[in-house]
Order: C-alpha cells, then structure tokens, then sequence
C-alpha cells in the first residue's frame, strides 16, 4: 500500500488506468459540439406536472402529493437560477474531463422546479441565471457499467444567460 | 421484542489487500467468533452486509459461500445491500433478527473488495446509483459533495478551512488505528494545496478506495449476560432514506434520513445528542461529517463547522468524532464501513480502544449511504455483566 492512493475516489491521475479515462472522456468531448439551445426540432426537457400542482423533475409515477402526473412541462421554455456548481475532475469513463455540473432552479409559473445536469462552462456562480442547451450525447454510453439500451443519453447542459 | 446484545467484533487490516472478497469475510467472521467464544455451529442467522461484490468482482452469493467458508451451515444466510449503508442496514437486520426472536445468535460481517478497480472503475460502480437523469451527467458521489460544500460554505459563511481540519483530524486519529489504510498525520496546507477534485473540495477531502472487512456477533440480552463479563447493548437504532434524485431535496445541505434515522434511535433508546459521549460518522467527504454533525443534533444548522473550530469533535474534546480515523484515514470498503463503524465504538465502550480511549459509556454509529439516501443510525451502550 502506497501513499498515492489517498483520495482515490477524486483523483484518476494518481491511479494506474487513469490513461483509459482520458481516453473515454476525450472521446465524450465530442458531445459539446452537438450543443445548442433547444429549437423545434429537438425534445422537450420535460418536467411533471401533478394535480396539487407541484412539478418535478424527473418525473415519478407518483409526485409529492402522492397522486401520478396530469400533464408535462417543457423546461427548455425557461431560464434558471443556479443553486450550486462543481467541477469535477475524477470522472468515470465516458465522461467528460473536467464536468461541470450545477443543480438548478426553475420558475414555472410561480411553481419551483430544479434539476441537475452539466453546465457549459465553468465560468458560473451561484445565483446566476442560466438557459437549457441541447446536447444529443451527454456521455459515451458504451463506457460505463450501466446497460446503454436502460436509459436515455441525451439530455440539456445549462449555459450562463449573457 | 428481546433486548439486543452485541458479544464480539472483529475488523480486518483496511487497505490494498491481496485477498479477495470471500477471504476478507472469512477472516473479520473467523475473528470475531473467536472474539465473542464461540463457535459457528451457533449461528442461527448469517447477514452479509456488501454492496458490489458481483460488480467488482464477479463473485455473488457471498453469503452462502461465507456459511461454508465458517462451517456455519446451515445457518440463514442473506446479503444485506443498501451501497455505502449496507454496514448501518445489516446491523438494522441482525437486531431484527434477535430482537424478533426468530434468531438466537446472528453473525454479521461486511467487506468489499475494490482497489483492483482503477479509480474511474470504482467511481463508476459507485455512481451506478444514481438515478439515470443523475447518471447520464456524469454525476458521481464525490460530485454531490462537491455541490453541497459549494452551497454549505456559501449558506452559512463558513471558511473553506475548516472542511480541511476534518481531514486533519480524522488523518491524526487514524495514526493509532493498528487496522487503519492511512497511519500519517497530514497539515492543513497538504489539505488545502492538494488537487482539486470536486471544487471546491480537494483531494484530502475525500475518503479512499479500500478493501476490508469487519463483522460483530448479536443474541439477546439475557444469552449475553450469561455468555459475557461485559457486552455492548444496541440502544437505539433507526433507519431512514430520502430522495433518490438528490436536487429534489428542499435543503441540499440537510439530510433527512439522518434526521429521521437518529430521532426514531434516539426515542427507542430514551436518550438524547446530550448523552452522546462518542461518534462514528460518515465521513466518505470532509462536508458529511458537518451535515451529519448537525442532523444528530450535536448543532444547531449551520453551526456545525464551529465545533472543529473550537476543537470540541477532537479526542479530547466535548465530543470525540471518527476516534477511528473515520473513513477519511481508516479507509472505505463500502459494505464493511457501516460494520467497522460499530466496531469502533464496541472498542470505546469495552475500554479496548488504546491510545484511541475515549471516556464513554454511550456511542453512536451514523452510516450512510449513496449522498445521503439511506441512512441507519446506532446507540450503543457499554454494559458489565
């Protein structure tokens, strides 16, 4: 045992295998290029909406008030305050390195609605007011342990309001 | 219900082992049936406690290969899987299992073999718990606490520093852990000049990848009075869960199953955080052990990063935290680390602890799991037959 495994669940570049995860990440880098903001052609960031009119995102088969959903919101519509942010610089294969990511929060209507995806850049702050961007490829679904036909891969990043 | 006793406890060394999954068990059960006296023909029920032993390893049905491995059959066998929790969860199911009566004598022991993962591997195996709106992000458990440290520090104004002297702190127990992965003491500049890793944590802010094992023995109350010149009683114990989706939580910086987890310990044991003379918390990241410092009650919200200030979670302080090392210095093997938590305070509370003695009569055991999404918490109290 050796003191460079201190902290190995935070620094790949300490670790033997650290090369396979930049390799993957570069490969996933690809992605930004596919970013833009969300336009007619490209799917809703689709929110729940229940009938004590709470909102959610995911959505779940039952919401808060414990009734199922009665209908959807597109979060793509609006713009978010950012709640917090990190840029992480240990990432699992098929991500990108570094990945910045924020938790968000929407106002719908008065409704509060937050969510969690990567941010654009991570020029961010708490506070600042960020826009849904489309990415059709958030991650290289073939590299990591989940099974790629299980869940969607696409999704929005959130991009600073200038 | 019977009245719940704990008669022995083992944990293997933590750390880069050479030994696999069904060897780590072995030898914490082997170990911690010698260290209560008696023998595996005893065993009604054998919990598992594991979280990824067939992700890792390929290697599942673990506890019935550890019931031929003890000789324990035909003892019930069951893997108690609840991730990082799964420690906390099998001591939940062990006191059931004696509290109900439906076992005389449980054996549980927990281990995970991981460090032959490299670190995006094991980070992956990890993060395979996250809801796939988390998953497909990239979010991965060292990032949550990056976020929450973000939002805690800017919440309630607290200085970045005093995330680092919980690393300080848990590295100096560790010292005097003869089991613990890391036995060096680390200053609050290594902390603070280390490489980032989730901003603004860095990385002596997050615990290591281990490998390990560590298992306690339970029966009734009156079985252990008999058996044994001193014991540990299970008090209290509660456990709880909250959000899958981590950013549908109200406060981020709030963890509701420990909450939760600690009133329904605290209520079954008739005590209160005042009565608390030692902790074990899980510390994976420098921020849980402020967030669960808080949500047991030991501080007000917001003010838990004063007592690392003030010096009062030190060893010789009001309230002694992660006397082990805590997973930050002791090390991490995720189904081990719930059990070697309550290990840690059967040592305090047996008087069996070294130079990492404390004064204790009643200890409690804080596991967590995935950021927060389970949670069991344990009192535990000292008894002389």
């Amino acid at each position: 045992m050796s003191d460079d495994r201190e902290g190995e669940q935070g620094e790949p570049s300490m670790r033997a295998g650290s090369e396979t995860t930049r390799e993957t990440a570069t490969a996933a880098e690809d992605a930004p290029d596919a970013a833009s903001v969300a336009g007619d052609d490209t799917p809703a960031f689709e929110a729940a909406r229940y009938p004590d009119g709470s909102i959610t995102y995911p959505a779940h088969p039952v919401g808060p008030g414990g009734e199922a959903p009665v209908g959807t919101v597109d979060l793509s519509e609006h713009t978010a305050e950012v709640i917090t942010w990190t840029t992480s610089t240990a990432t699992p294969p098929g991500v990108r390195e570094p990945n910045h990511v924020a938790i968000v929060e929407f106002d719908v209507d008065g409704e509060p609605v937050r969510a969690i995806g990567q941010a654009t850049t991570g020029d961010v702050d708490i506070g600042d007011e960020v826009e849904p961007v489309y990415c059709d490829r958030l991650r290289d679904p073939e590299a990591g342990i989940r099974e790629p036909a299980s869940q969607e891969w696409d999704g929005f990043r959130f991009r600073p309001v200038e | 219900m019977e009245d719940v006793a704990i008669i022995g406890a083992s944990m293997s060394q933590f750390g880069q082992r050479d030994a696999w999954i069904r060897e780590l068990l072995a030898e914490a059960g082997q170990a911690c049936l010698e260290d209560a006296g008696m023998s595996a023909d005893a065993v009604d029920h054998l919990y598992v406690s594991n979280m990824a032993s067939g992700e890792f390893e390929g290697q599942t049905g673990v506890p019935n290969a550890l019931a031929h491995d003890l000789q324990a059959v035909p003892a019930y066998t069951a893997r108690i899987d609840q991730t990082s929790s799964s420690g906390g969860a099998g001591i939940y199911a062990a006191w059931q299992s004696v509290a109900s009566g439906a076992s005389e004598v449980t054996l549980l022991v927990g281990g995970e073999k991981m460090t032959h993962r490299t670190t995006a591997e094991a980070t992956d195996v990890i993060a395979s718990l996250t809801h796939p709106c988390e998953y497909k992000h990239g979010l991965t458990l060292p990032s949550f606490a990056g976020l929450t440290a973000r939002l805690y520090l800017d919440t309630y104004d607290a200085p970045r520093e005093s995330l680092g002297k919980v690393a300080v702190k848990n590295h100096r127990n560790g010292v005097d852990n003869p089991h613990a992965q890391f036995r060096k003491e680390v200053d609050l500049d290594t902390v603070l000049d280390s490489p980032i890793v989730a901003d603004p944590l860095r990385l002596y802010d997050f615990c290591p990848i281990t490998d390990g094992s560590a298992a306690l023995l339970f029966c009734p109350v009156s079985v252990a009075e008999e058996h044994a010149d001193e014991y540990v009683r299970v008090s209290g114990i509660g456990g709880a869960t909250d959000t899958h989706v981590v950013h549908e939580r109200a406060d981020p910086t709030t963890m509701r199953g420990v909450v939760e987890s600690s009133d329904r310990a605290y209520e079954m044991a008739d005590l209160s955080p005042d009565d608390v003379d030692v902790a074990e918390l899980h510390d994976m990241f420098t921020i849980l052990e402020f967030l669960q410092f808080e949500d047991l009650g030991f501080a007000e919200k917001g003010e838990g990063w004063r007592a690392i200030e003030e010096g009062r979670t030190e060893r010789d302080g009001e309230l002694p935290i992660n006397t082990s090392g805590g997973l930050k210095s002791k090390g991490h093997p995720l189904g081990a680390s719930g059990v070697a938590q309550a290990y840690e305070i059967v040592q305090q509370l047996r008087g069996d602890a070294g130079k990492r003695q404390v004064e204790a009569d009643v200890g409690l055991a804080c596991n967590v799991g995935g950021f927060g999404n389970c949670v069991t918490t344990a009192i535990l109290e000292g008894v002389d037959a």
